[in-house]
């Protein structure tokens, strides 16, 4: 079987062997194992899939429908993604970038993070497949995205996490209803037992036997950051690395784009952001590996704690292949990049979006990234989620009588506290 | 000495629909040996062309990466249950 989205055809196909195996939910490869991917008639899209046609097209992630893996039939209901790319002026100072800028899906919709994209189209292939049930293992954000748009679609979710998340990624997919389960364990031996349970249940797994598709919601990143660019690739990209499979298809898109002919060829170079509690794909890149030791994870950016990601063997190689690098940073410089983006561009993004920004700006002070060149920083998620991460950062401060008098004195207590901090610290 | 070990449904093709088996095998190379002897057509399946297990499969022992436990010297204890799985991952 074998559907087809408005023009394009597509079906799976594994990358290491070569074969096809049409449409169905099946992740491996059943010969070599390898993750099996989506490929396309690309050639057929050629006059369908143009600038003009995608403009005149709605302001979300459906606007690009004819390369995305949607069952013959599936009608777009929510208007995810198309956020905003802002050029990060201030931030850009800061850390010394010229021409800088951030992709924001911390307010990507519905579920204010970049899983709304992936979630979406694999949810249009668990329909397409007759599936009644869907889930997923999760570090939160997808157990939040599959909650709210399963319900939406009138299917039952059922979602698993490791028992440590964070409160409000728990409460966010609760608040929809759905069933979720946490795991004593962390998100390998989540994602495991996720395995075994797709094994054994008639269950549509949006990150396992629905994968393949799941994945390719990631491209939207990919043709939005061309697309608001003016349709030009970006010089690079810097992209926070969990499981491994969004670097790798933004890339995708971008190649799409260039063999389409909506932009013009670059060489775009790809740098992926992990937290050095977790860091099996950036620790391959600085060996110089295209295969990756697992680690134990321990970090604050929970939704970035994947000891042993999959995908991470290709995003390592694609990575080096580019030209690009990686790079980890300290739980404590997370939180200095939380602060950093949301005090310049006013973005409150989640640890993970923390791990980039911080990331991005060591790979300016390293000079991996030159001041000139147009890059795009990926914050994929919202800091609403994780203000735990933020805990003892901020104090409640005494509360102030209403009288201008009162206020005036406030004021100057408090500008004298941050005059006397500056002094202390050798400022004048 | 015996360990329990249990394959995933698409491997059951080549173990005529046996989803566990019991071994006597003392570490993983010696599993991968018996599993050569016992089941054959699994065996090609689980390895590459240079006779290694392939990258795309994990081995859990008892809920633990088997790599951190020392991969190929890692010695079974009695009771053991190991699991192979291909590795497929969520998150970003």
């Amino acid at each position: 079987m074998s559907y087809s989205c408005k023009s394009t055809a597509y079906e799976l196909k594994c990358n290491e062997c070569g074969k096809s195996f049409g449409n169905q939910p099946l992740s491996a490869c059943p010969d070599c194992l390898a993750p099996l991917e989506v490929a396309y008639d690309l050639d057929s899209a050629r006059g369908v899939f143009t600038r003009e046609a995608i403009e005149k097209g709605p302001a979300n992630i459906w606007r690009y429908a004819d390369l995305l893996p949607l069952p013959r039939g599936f009608e777009p209901d929510l208007p995810v993604g198309f956020t905003p790319l802002v050029r990060a002026k201030n931030l850009g100072k800061r850390i010394g970038a010229n021409q800088l800028y951030v992709k924001n899906d911390a307010v990507c919709f519905p579920t204010l993070s970049f899983k709304d994209r992936v979630v979406s189209v694999a949810l249009a292939n668990a329909q397409g497949f007759g599936f009644e049930t869907v889930g997923c293992s999760s570090t939160g954000n997808l157990a939040n995205s599959v909650s709210a748009q399963a319900v939406r679609l009138g299917l039952k979710a059922c979602v698993l996490v490791p028992a440590d998340l964070e409160p409000a990624k728990i409460l966010n997919s609760q608040v929809y209803g759905a069933r979720l389960i946490r795991i004593d364990g962390n998100y390998d031996h989540v994602n495991r037992l996720c395995t075994l349970i797709a094994d054994e249940y008639n269950w549509g797994f949006v990150n396992v036997n629905l994968r393949p598709y799941y994945a390719e919601g990631s491209k939207t990143v990919g043709y939005e950051i061309a697309e608001q660019l003016g349709w030009r690739l970006p010089d690079n990209v810097v992209v926070p690395m969990a499981g491994g499979s969004l670097i790798r298809k933004i890339r995708k898109a971008f190649q799409e784009l260039i063999y389409l002919g909506l932009v013009e060829e670059k060489h775009v170079r790809f740098f992926g952001a992990q937290a050095t509690g977790c860091s099996p794909i950036s620790h391959a890149v600085k060996q110089g590996w295209d295969y990756i030791e697992p680690q134990r994870p321990n970090t604050i950016a929970r939704s970035l704690a994947i000891g042993n990601p999959a995908d991470g063997p290709a995003a390592a190689k694609m990575i080096q292949q580019t030209g690009g690098w990686a790079e980890d940073v300290s739980d404590v410089e997370i939180v200095s990049g939380i602060q950093e983006l949301a005090e310049t561009e006013g973005i409150f993004t989640e640890t993970a979006g923390g791990v980039t920004t911080a990331v991005t700006a060591r790979l300016y002070a390293h000079g991996r990234i030159s001041p000139d060149e147009i890059t795009v920083s990926c914050i994929t998620g919202n800091g609403l989620k994780t203000t735990d991460a933020l805990a003892g950062h901020y104090q409640q401060e005494r509360a102030v009588r209403p009288r201008l008098a009162d206020f005036d004195a406030y004021l100057r207590e408090l500008d004298g506290i941050a005059e006397h901090a500056l002094a202390t610290a050798g400022g004048n | 000495m015996a360990v329990k070990v249990t394959l995933p449904t698409a491997f059951t093709r080549h173990t005529d629909g046996r989803k566990q088996f019991d071994s006597t095998a003392q570490n993983l190379p010696a599993l991968l040996s018996d599993i050569d002897q016992t089941f054959p057509a699994l065996s090609t399946q689980i390895k590459d062309e240079d006779g290694k297990l392939r990258r795309f499969i994990n081995i859990y022992v008892n809920d633990e990466d088997i790599r951190f436990l020392g991969g190929e010297t890692y010695a079974f204890q009695d009771g053991d249950e190991i699991m192979l799985i291909p590795s497929i991952a969520g998150g970003r």
